[in-house]
C-alpha cells in the first residue's frame, strides 16, 4: 500500500507539475534575523491574517447555505441558525470573531509595518495595497453588521450613510449608493450580501494574491537595525547579499513560528466561539421602532465614541474629512517617507503615532462600552414604598423627576442616568436657587425646562432633589460628567 | 517515439516587430474590450438605485381628530420606494404634531446630527435621541447635544378631510426636499 501510495503521490507530483513550487518554498530564503532573534515573532501577523481569512470563507460560505437575505427572513433565518440548526450557532460564534480576530490582526499587521519601517524602499506598493486590503476587511465587518439584520446593524448603515451624505458634492449620490434606494430596506440588505458575500471577498482574495506576490519578490523586509538607512541606490544589492549570506530560509526555520501563531489565534476564536457564544441578531430592524438604543460592534465602537467627544467646531472634521482623507493619507505614507531610517530608536514620531493612536484608540472604545451620554432610557421610578416616610412634596417631587425625564441622565436616590451631574454633588454646590435657574433656563446640554413646568413642580423637584441628597450622601469614589 | 512525432524544430523566423507590437495591442484590446463589456452593465446594476418611481408619495396618515392640539403622535406609512417583498423594512415612521386647529408638523425620526432614530418623551417634552444624547424641542428645534439643526419636516397637508405626508426618504445636510414649516387644510407644506 505504501508503495502505490508513493507511486500515485509521485504521478501528481509529476502531471501538476509541482517540482518548481516545491522548490521555491524549500529554497526561497530570508533575512538571517527572523531566525536569529526573537524579533521573528513580530512576522507573523501577516500569514495569520490569510489564514482568518480562509477561515472566514470557510464559515462564511457554511452561514450562506442558511442565510436567506430577505428583509422580512433575514432575521428569522438567523434565529433559525442559532436555535435549529447543528453548529449553526457555533459557526456564527466563529464567524463573529473571525471578523474581530481580522481587525485585530490587520491593525497589528499594520503597527509593525509602521513601526519597523517595512513600508520603505522598495515595499511602497506592498504597503499601498495592504491599505487597500485594511479598508476591505473595515468594509467586510461594515456590512457584515447590516447582515445580522438587527437594530444595531441598521442604525449603524443608517449613521453611516448620513456622515457620507455630508461629503461635499457628492454626498447625495453616496447616501443612495449605500441605502441602494432612500431608507435601509430590502434593496440594502440585497447590497449587502452580495458586496460581503461576493464582491469584497473576491477582491481580497485578488489582493492577497498581489500583496504576497510583491512580498515575495521584494523580499520579506529584515528587521531594522539603527544606523542602516534605507538608500534606493544600494538598498536591493543589499538585502539580496544580506540574504544569501544569511542562509536562512522560510521554510521550516521561519514558517514553524507562523504556524504556531495561527494556532494559537485559532484556539482563541475557538475558545471564544464556545464560551460567548453568536452575536445577536438583537430586536429585529423595525424602521418604526423608535424606542431602541443602538450600537456599533466593537471595531466602531472608537467612532461613536469620538463623535460624541468632538466640539461642535470639528464636525466637519471628524465626519467628512477625516473618512475622506484616512485613505490618501495612508497611500501617501511611503510616498512622502519612503527613504532614510527605519528602526524605531531612530524614528520617535513613528513609534508616538502608532502608540497614540492605540491609546486614543483603546480609551475612546473603552468610553464607548459603558457611553454615559446615552440617557437611561429604563430607570424606573423610586419605589412607593422607599418614600413612605417623605412628606408629601417630595413624592409628588419623585414623580416628576421620573415623569419629567429628569431621571433619565441625573442620578438621584441612587437611581438615573449618568449624562448629567450627580444631584447627591451638586446639591452641596448649588443652592436652591442656583438649582432653579438650571432646571428654568437650562445649561450645557441640559435643555431648558421653564416653559414646561410649574412653579409646584419645581418647588417639588427640589424638595426631592435635597431630601434625597440628605440620605443617600455621595459615594466618594463616583464620579460624574461636570 | 515521442521525438519522432515532436521533432524539435528549427528556429523559426522571428515575428516582425510591427506585426508583434500589433498582436500584443489585440490581445490587450479584446481582454479590455470584453472586460468593459461585461463591467458596464455591472456598474449600471451597481450604482442604479432601485427607483421604482411611485407617481403618488403622499400617504395618509390619520383623521385631523386623531392628532389632539398640542399633541405629538407617531405615524406610520409605506416608505417612498419600497419593493414588494421588503415587509415591515418597506415602512417608515414620522412624527406628527398638530400644532393649532388648522396646523400640523410632520417631525422625520433621523436625528440630525447623525441620523439616529429620535425618540418622542412625553413627559419631558423632548425628541431624545440615544446616540449621542441629542434632544429636541417638540417643534423640533434643538434643545440640546451634539445636533446641528432642528428635526427635518416631512411636507404634510389635510387632504380630502386626511392627514397627509409626502413619504420621503433619509434626509440629507443639504436636502431642499424637507424643511416643511407645516400643513393645513388641502394647503400643503413643503419646502
Amino acid at each position: 500500500v505504501k508503495g502505490r501510495l508513493r507511486r500515485i503521490g509521485s504521478w501528481i507530483h509529476d502531471r501538476a507539475g509541482l517540482e518548481p513550487i516545491l522548490r521555491f518554498v524549500r529554497e526561497y530564503k530570508v533575512p538571517p534575523e527572523l531566525v536569529r532573534t526573537r524579533k521573528g515573532w513580530f512576522w507573523v501577523f501577516g500569514q495569520a491574517l490569510v489564514f482568518v481569512f480562509l477561515a472566514q470563507v470557510v464559515t462564511g460560505t457554511g452561514l450562506a447555505m442558511k442565510y436567506i437575505p430577505s428583509p422580512v427572513h433575514a432575521w428569522d433565518s438567523l434565529q433559525f441558525l442559532n436555535n435549529e440548526v447543528m453548529w449553526g450557532g457555533f459557526v456564527r460564534a466563529l464567524h463573529y470573531f473571525g471578523a474581530s480576530a481580522m481587525v485585530v490582526l490587520v491593525f497589528a499587521h499594520m503597527a509593525r509595518i509602521v513601526i519597523t519601517g517595512s513600508y520603505k524602499f522598495p515595499r511602497e506598493l506592498n504597503w499601498i495595497t495592504g491599505v487597500v486590503l485594511l479598508f476591505l476587511i473595515l468594509a467586510m465587518a461594515f456590512t457584515g453588521q447590516l447582515l445580522r439584520w438587527d437594530h444595531h446593524g441598521v442604525a449603524t448603515v443608517d449613521v453611516a450613510a448620513s456622515i457620507l451624505g455630508r461629503f461635499p458634492l457628492v454626498g447625495g449620490w453616496l447616501m443612495e449608493l449605500v441605502l441602494s434606494g432612500q431608507t435601509v430596506g430590502g434593496a440594502t440588505l440585497s447590497r449587502f450580501f452580495a458586496l460581503h458575500v461576493i464582491v469584497f471577498p473576491l477582491l481580497i482574495v485578488a489582493l492577497i494574491g498581489v500583496h504576497l506576490y510583491l512580498a515575495l519578490s521584494n523580499g520579506v523586509s529584515e528587521p531594522p537595525k539603527a544606523g542602516r538607512p534605507v538608500d534606493p541606490a544600494t538598498y536591493r544589492s543589499w538585502y539580496a547579499r544580506h540574504k544569501e549570506e544569511g542562509n536562512t530560509r522560510f521554510f521550516p526555520d521561519v514558517a514553524w513560528r507562523e504556524v504556531v501563531f495561527v494556532l494559537l489565534v485559532y484556539a482563541v476564536i475557538f475558545a471564544l466561539a464556545f464560551f460567548l457564544g453568536p452575536k445577536g441578531p438583537g430586536a429585529p430592524p423595525d424602521p418604526t421602532f423608535t424606542e431602541q438604543v443602538p450600537k456599533p460592534d466593537w471595531y466602531f465602537l472608537w467612532y461613536y465614541t469620538l463623535i460624541w467627544y468632538k466640539p461642535p467646531a470639528l464636525d466637519a472634521v471628524v465626519l467628512v474629512w477625516f473618512p475622506l482623507l484616512a485613505f490618501p493619507a495612508l497611500v501617501l505614507l511611503p510616498l512622502l517617507f519612503g527613504t532614510g531610517e527605519r528602526a524605531p530608536s531612530r524614528r520617535p514620531w513613528a513609534v508616538a503615532a502608532v502608540g497614540g493612536a492605540f491609546v486614543i484608540w483603546a480609551t475612546l472604545t473603552a468610553f464607548g462600552l459603558r457611553p454615559h451620554w446615552i440617557p437611561d432610557f429604563d430607570t424606573r421610578p423610586v419605589p412607593a414604598a422607599m418614600l413612605a416616610e417623605a412628606p408629601p412634596e417630595v413624592r409628588d417631587g419623585a414623580a416628576a423627576f421620573h415623569a419629567r425625564g429628569c431621571q433619565y441622565c441625573h442620578v438621584a436616590y441612587d437611581r438615573g442616568g449618568a449624562y448629567g451631574p450627580d444631584l447627591n454633588r451638586s446639591t452641596a454646590r448649588l443652592s436652591p436657587e442656583e438649582m432653579t435657574v438650571r432646571i428654568m433656563m437650562g445649561i450645557g446640554n441640559m435643555p431648558a425646562y421653564g416653559h414646561l413646568l410649574t412653579p409646584a413642580e419645581v418647588d417639588n423637584l427640589l424638595a426631592y432633589i435635597y431630601w434625597a441628597a440628605e440620605r443617600d450622601a455621595p459615594d466618594p469614589g463616583e464620579g460624574s460628567r461636570p | 517515439m515521442d521525438s519522432d512525432l515532436h521533432p524539435p524544430g528549427p528556429d523559426g523566423p522571428e515575428l516582425p516587430l510591427e506585426r508583434r507590437q500589433f498582436l500584443a495591442m489585440l490581445v490587450l484590446g479584446m481582454g479590455g474590450l470584453a472586460g468593459t463589456a461585461l463591467l458596464v452593465p455591472w456598474m449600471g446594476l451597481f450604482l442604479a438605485a432601485p427607483h421604482r418611481s411611485d407617481p403618488d408619495t403622499w400617504r395618509a396618515v390619520g383623521e385631523p381628530d386623531d392628532f389632539p392640539i398640542g399633541a405629538t403622535r407617531k405615524v406610520i406609512f409605506r416608505d417612498p420606494d419600497p419593493l414588494p417583498w421588503a415587509g415591515y423594512s418597506g415602512r417608515s415612521a414620522a412624527w406628527v404634531r398638530r400644532v393649532s386647529d388648522d396646523e400640523f408638523a410632520a417631525f422625520t425620526t433621523y436625528c440630525t446630527h447623525v441620523g439616529c432614530a429620535v425618540r418622542w418623551e412625553e413627559g419631558a417634552q423632548l425628541f431624545l435621541c440615544p446616540c449621542h444624547g441629542g434632544a429636541f424641542h417638540a417643534d423640533g428645534t434643538v434643545a440640546a447635544g451634539p445636533p446641528p439643526r432642528p428635526l427635518d419636516r416631512f411636507p404634510i397637508r389635510i387632504h380630502e378631510g386626511r392627514v397627509e405626508i409626502q413619504a420621503v426618504g433619509m434626509p440629507r445636510p443639504d436636502d431642499a426636499t424637507h424643511g416643511g414649516q407645516g400643513g393645513g387644510p388641502d394647503g400643503e407644506s413643503g419646502p
